[in-house]
């Protein structure tokens, strides 16, 4: 044995920074080896797409002769960062049931770098889920009419959703059994983005279906960053529809809020 | 060694953890000797798990304390966390990563910093004998590679200590025999291994010392040749014809052994570990003859695996009352 194994003596702030970037790296570490995850990641959101816009597209009249592709690809964005936290739910099930989890909990490292590098990580990977979609959403003719840094301003928006979302993956992901299990996420995941303002306004469903609708953290950011890039964004008068540029911030900050302290505690509960 | 803890590796004095109702340990207590092998065996839902849990820091004990690898476990834990290791169905690598990428992944979170955790990586591949394979996911690698790599993994900081949670479970003869190599490997250079498992051959081959474990409690220690002349030696057989002659069979086979006989009325069948084979059976010939007792079989047989358990936990894997006059050959508390 040559190598010395005595461990570097640091701070604890500073192992926290250092082990959650080691466990963002291993997430990173997945996209080098297997390229194809975010074609799987991305499969439902580009069915979705051509569905919407070519299946469906030329049947929807979203008013005021409004384009429905600059109007569906914003809705599609926001849906994806939606259904992300199933991502974070298996990527969490599957690291707990196959052992994972117990071997990181077994080892000096940041205990804290386990929940904290898994939310990076995923920030990250949405990110470049986002640079894809937006590339074919560029393909297809959606354009960005807004300023560089209003554009800029709607994808960060997007990503404080997935962001936000990550805790509530965390949580049901410590929550559920086994991988088939979170599978039956995708029940709770399709309401959660599509009864929203993705595809269709609000102000078209009837009345109870839009009152849930625009009430949807979704529709906010979906709402919001249709303003800022320019796009068709069709709203009602109400309260919630027309402060959608402040509820795409104060949705997710409630959310992790709320969500934040109950997965860290169901994290902690692993070793009652 | 120091003296504080009389060179022990681990020293756990009256463990209790319970979910809800079920009481999964109940007062267990264990002593391991630095350097050596020991086993931790018995039946599933004995508490094996739940006590490797608590003596990895995994979970957390009701009552009880617990030295390991002479860090205090309650105080201590991330000191107890940098001086062992885990291995085993519960304690796993990740599927997608390389070997090495695991290897590296683990060092940097052993706190080696990046270019020893690499270093390092390099070292455990070799040691066991992965390197060929180091490029490749872990998803290709055989189940005897892929527990060679949980036992790298575990060894990162070369631990004291060594925890292995029935490491062969599900592996074929080769792969158990590979993983039986690289524990031996690791005992020749000073490791204290504790190892769980329900296989009695498996403790035989690795384990110097075998604490049994039942219903959350240390039913038995000792070493394998200890245990085995205990529990393994040639025991006398007495099936009788009528059923009301069981308790008489009873008697006779108590009158030649030290050990309590295991009494099954369905089959009418009283069966007793004996030391001196042909006295013993001549003994209980003649007290049967002499008690007038009828006899379908009398004789010598090799206990099996299942009489093993059953005569070290003394009671039938549903029973539900233990028994009360077990040999207990060291000092365990009740």
């Amino acid at each position: 044995m040559t190598t010395d194994l005595r461990p570097q003596q640091r701070s604890s702030a500073y192992w926290a920074v250092v082990d959650s970037w080691t466990m963002v790296r291993r997430g990173l570490l997945y996209y080098v080896r297997q390229p194809t995850t975010i074609l799987w990641q991305l499969g439902f959101p580009i069915v979705s797409v051509l569905l919407f816009v070519y299946v469906f597209g030329s049947a929807m009249n979203i008013g005021d002769g409004a384009d429905y592709t600059s109007f569906a690809m914003p809705g599609m964005f926001a849906m994806t960062m939606a259904f992300g936290f199933m991502n974070t739910a298996y990527a969490v099930v599957l690291d707990k049931e196959k052992g994972v989890t117990d071997r990181f909990r077994s080892m000096p490292m940041a205990p804290s770098a386990v929940v904290s590098g898994r939310g990076f990580g995923d920030v990250l990977g949405a990110a470049v889920d986002l640079l894809v979609l937006a590339m074919i959403a560029l393909v297809i003719g959606w354009r960005s009419d807004g300023t560089l840094l209003e554009t800029l301003y709607a994808f960060f928006l997007l990503l404080w959703l997935r962001f936000a979302l990550i805790w509530i993956g965390i949580w049901m992901g410590l929550g559920v059994k086994n991988t088939e299990a979170a599978g039956n996420l995708f029940a709770v995941a399709f309401p959660f983005g599509m009864i929203s303002s993705v595809f269709t306004p609000p102000s078209m469903m009837p009345d109870w279906l839009g009152f849930i609708a625009m009430w949807n953290p979704v529709s906010s950011t979906a709402t919001a960053i249709r303003e800022l890039f320019g796009n068709p964004a069709p709203v009602g008068g109400s309260w919630i529809e027309q402060h959608a540029q402040l509820m795409a911030l104060v949705w997710p900050l409630l959310i992790t809020a709320i969500f934040l302290p109950m997965a860290v505690r169901r994290y902690q509960r692993l070793s009652r | 060694m120091n003296d504080s803890d009389g060179g022990l590796a681990v020293q756990a004095v009256g463990l209790v953890k319970r979910y809800g109702k079920v009481t999964a340990l109940d007062g267990f207590d264990l002593e391991v000797t630095r350097g050596s092998v020991h086993g931790l065996l018995g039946p599933n839902g004995a508490g094996k798990t739940t006590a490797v849990k608590i003596l990895t820091t995994l979970i957390q004990a009701d009552a009880g304390t617990a030295t390991v690898a002479g860090a205090d476990l309650r105080r201590d834990t991330q000191e107890v966390r940098r001086r062992i290791g885990l291995a085993g169905q519960y304690a796993a690598v990740d599927e997608i990563l390389t070997g090495r990428q695991n290897l590296e992944m683990f060092g940097r979170l052993f706190h080696l910093g990046s270019s020893r955790a690499r270093a390092r990586a390099a070292e455990l591949l070799e040691q066991f004998a992965l390197t060929a394979a180091a490029d490749k996911g872990v998803k290709e690698y055989s189940g005897g590679m892929r527990r060679r790599l949980d036992l790298a993994s575990s060894m990162i900081l070369a631990p004291q200590l060594m925890f292995l949670d029935e490491p062969t479970t599900g592996l074929d003869p080769r792969g158990r025999g590979e993983v039986w190599e690289a524990v031996r490997a690791l005992v020749r250079q000073g490791t204290t291994v504790l190892l769980t498992t329900q296989y009695l051959e498996e403790a035989d081959q690795l384990a110097d010392r075998i604490t049994v474990i039942d219903r959350g409690r240390r039913i038995a220690d000792g070493s394998p040749a200890e245990l085995k002349r205990q529990i393994g030696g040639d025991q006398v057989e007495v099936t009788v014809l009528e059923r009301t002659d069981v308790a008489a069979a009873e008697a006779a086979c108590a009158a030649v052994s030290e050990l309590t006989p295991l009494v099954d009325p369905d089959r009418r069948r009283v069966i007793v570990p004996v030391e001196q084979q042909l006295d013993a059976l001549a003994e209980v010939a003649r007290r049967l003859q002499a008690a007038g007792v009828e006899v379908e079989d009398v004789g010598l047989r090799r206990p099996t695996l299942d009489e093993v358990f059953l005569r070290l936990t003394g009671h039938p894997a549903e029973d539900e009352t233990p028994a009360q006059d077990e040999p207990q050959p060291e000092g365990v508390a009740r």
